[in-house]
């Protein structure tokens, strides 16, 4: 399966993001966010980091890069669109995943190891897990995860909630740490499953994220 | 020529981890009066348009469009004419 891991200027868990993607046999590239065309690739991956500097909100320069009208044309047809961190956030403010992503209610960046609960288990992203809670890392300062009680509602009935903090570390809404659109295929998540696929950082957590992925497109998995 | 000065907030719904923050900041400070903070964002933008109508339209567009998210801020804005610099 292609992949592409689009690098704005500021990223910078392209390539781990990349490493993670390439140990699973997904055959990723890293594509500039100036690229017009991702047509050649089954799945695109927006990377954390702090594009554009994070001027004015996170996400909010990186939208309109040029990468982006690709990006939403990905996601119209169906194909498999991950953000992680500051991916996530971009989503958001693309419109393509609901609410948003603002300051830490406790304030500060945190970096740390948190406990997730997996709240839906038949999606994309999580049919490979046989645990329902895991641990993965967060490094954010604008995890906080707004959406309004209404969409919220929406959102809990259509079971597009993936994964929730068993111990909400910066306020968000519902304990709410990654999210999905109504058809499944665009998908958000503030913690790094990336950075929790090797045993020698002592945490492959995420590692059933990737496999969750790759098994949905009905792909063998090549563990190195 | 027009000068718009955009004042943005958070809707008053949202909370305001900055603003409190720095409340709090006040308070052991001794300003025992400080009821609340809001910390928001301000812009000046010069832009030309026809009229002062049009200057309006274009400001609120690309204000909802960029410079807030609607999800958590609100924003309002003055529009100063700058004319007379323009004929200078």
């Amino acid at each position: 399966m292609k992949a592409a891991v689009i690098t704005f200027p500021g990223s910078n868990c392209d390539l781990d993001l990349f490493h993670a993607l390439a140990d699973l046999d997904f055959e990723p590239t890293v594509v500039s966010a100036q690229t017009t065309d991702l047509s050649n690739y089954d799945a695109i991956f927006l990377p954390g980091g702090f594009s554009y500097g994070d001027y004015l909100r996170s996400g909010a320069i990186a939208r309109f890069a040029p990468v982006m009208a690709a990006v939403s044309q990905a996601a119209a047809d169906g194909k498999i669109v991950v953000g992680i961190c500051n991916g996530f956030q971009i989503l958001t403010e693309a419109g393509l995943l609901p609410g948003q992503l603002f300051g830490n209610e406790q304030p500060g960046f945190i970096c740390d190891e948190v406990d997730l609960l997996i709240d839906n288990s038949n999606t994309t992203y999580t049919n490979a897990y046989a645990d329902s809670r895991i641990k993965i890392p967060i490094a954010h300062g604008e995890g906080n995860y707004y959406v309004d009680s209404a969409t919220l509602a929406e959102m809990e009935a259509n079971h597009q909630i993936v994964f929730r903090y068993a111990d909400n570390p910066n306020g968000s809404v519902a304990n709410i740490a990654g999210v999905m659109n109504l058809a499944g295929n665009v998908f958000g998540m503030m913690p790094h499953p990336e950075r929790a696929v090797d045993a020698i950082t002592g945490n492959t957590d995420g590692h059933p994220f990737f496999k969750s992925i790759l098994q949905t497109l009905g792909m063998a998995v090549g563990r190195k | 020529m027009y000068t718009a000065k955009i004042y943005v907030t958070y809707k008053p719904s949202i909370v305001d981890p900055q603003g409190e923050v720095i409340q709090a900041a006040l308070q052991r400070m001794n300003y025992q009066g400080i009821s609340s903070v809001t910390q928001g964002k301000y812009f000046e933008v010069n832009l030309a348009a026809p009229n002062v109508a049009a200057a309006k339209n274009e400001v609120a567009n690309f204000t909802d469009a960029l410079l807030i998210n609607q999800n958590t801020e609100t924003y309002r804005f003055e529009l100063v004419s700058t004319d007379d610099e323009v004929q200078a």
